[in-house]
């Protein structure tokens, strides 16, 4: 897909920058493209090294088990036909939590636990059971709670108050996943 | 708000003396991880910010924002969004390239770059993520996976625009 996408990408620009007349300033892009990423890379190697500093601080602390008990009992109510001595809760829990917390290394590896729990439970294989349909839409949504890669760009590029999008964030990701799983739910069939 | 970042941090720390973390120990082996993730995400970053650049350097990208204009305006959308709100699903690569397009043309702190950062910060990968997990149990009917999905990235893309209308302009 990606092969595809840059591949598409670049071909247009240089076809639409011959036929516009736009030669020049498009041989200048590509030379500015290629600078300007490994000065934005540099700009923000500091940061990104301080967050996943602080980070694994609040992970080897347990935060994500804190976080996940906290979350077990709403998300037994949304699987519901997960049964109780099935090791599936207690990933999706840590899945969640992990990804609550920004977490995307950590979160990974435990959602794809979690799928291989949930597909013990199928009785269809190669079929996504609605349990896999609630979960992986999860995934498909944005539920970190402080977007510290957006917070870096944000100030590499000079903004006078790089975190003050949070709310806005949280509330248009907080739409964005009830909109996903309650139509996960209603096309059930 | 901008006391955000100290006070989190501090939490962070408290939190972790109380655990007993070796809190030193911790955050070097977690900066080496962010450093490993730079590092791993540099090659893609630098492709796709040139042909990003490229795409706006030709003429392209303006005449696709152009083409756009009269169902974005109708949606109340800013235009410089539409392309971003199209890759993020398929390409995250590729969206945040389009994202440091949006901070350095407009602005981190205009309405666009605030919109685009809402949207870049509620909305995932969807494509990737439903090909690693249903791949890693193969799993090929999906069902109404992806229409839940998209309707989700939909639905934060409106939201995006509403509250930094409403909350931050």
């Amino acid at each position: 897909m990606m092969n595809y996408i840059f591949g598409a990408i670049i071909i247009i620009s240089v076809i639409c920058g011959i036929l516009t007349g736009n030669g020049t300033a498009l041989a200048d892009g590509v030379i500015s493209g290629a600078k300007d990423s490994m000065e934005l890379l540099m700009t923000m190697a500091g940061m990104m090294m301080l967050w996943s500093g602080i980070m694994e601080i609040a992970s080897q602390g347990g935060f994500t088990k804190v976080v996940s008990r906290a979350l077990a009992p709403v998300l037994r109510k949304l699987f519901k036909n997960v049964p109780k001595d099935s090791k599936a809760l207690h990933y999706i829990s840590m899945n969640v939590s992990a990804n609550l917390l920004g977490l995307g290394n950590a979160a990974t590896p435990f959602g794809l636990s979690a799928m291989g729990e949930l597909n013990k439970l199928s009785t269809e294989g190669g079929k996504a059971t609605d349990d896999m349909v609630t979960f992986v839409v999860m995934n498909t949504a944005s539920i970190q709670l402080m977007p510290t890669m957006i917070g870096t760009l944000r100030q590499t590029y000079g903004s006078a108050e790089p975190f003050d999008i949070l709310p806005c964030v949280w509330i248009s990701s907080a739409c964005a996943l009830a909109v996903g799983l309650i139509l996960s739910k209603l096309l059930r069939r | 708000m901008e006391l955000f970042m100290p006070v989190f941090i501090a939490v962070v720390l408290v939190f972790g003396l109380i655990k007993r973390v070796p809190l030193f120990d911790a955050f070097v082996v977690g900066a080496t991880d962010g450093m490993r993730t730079l590092a791993k995400i540099a090659p893609t970053l630098v492709g796709l910010i040139v042909a990003v650049d490229m795409l706006k350097a030709s003429g392209a990208m303006e005449l696709l924002c152009n083409a756009v204009t009269p169902l974005a305006d109708t949606l109340g959308f800013p235009k410089e969004i539409v392309p971003m709100v199209l890759l993020r699903p398929v390409s995250g690569g590729g969206s945040t390239a389009l994202l440091t397009g949006i901070y350095k043309d407009y602005g981190p702190d205009s309405f666009a770059g605030q919109v685009a950062s809402v949207l870049a910060g509620s909305t995932e990968t969807t494509f990737y993520a439903i090909a690693v997990y249903y791949g890693s149990v193969k799993v090929k009917k999906i069902r109404h996976t992806l229409i839940s999905a998209l309707s989700a990235d939909f639905t934060a893309a409106v939201m995006a625009v509403l509250t930094v209308k409403l909350m931050l302009s």
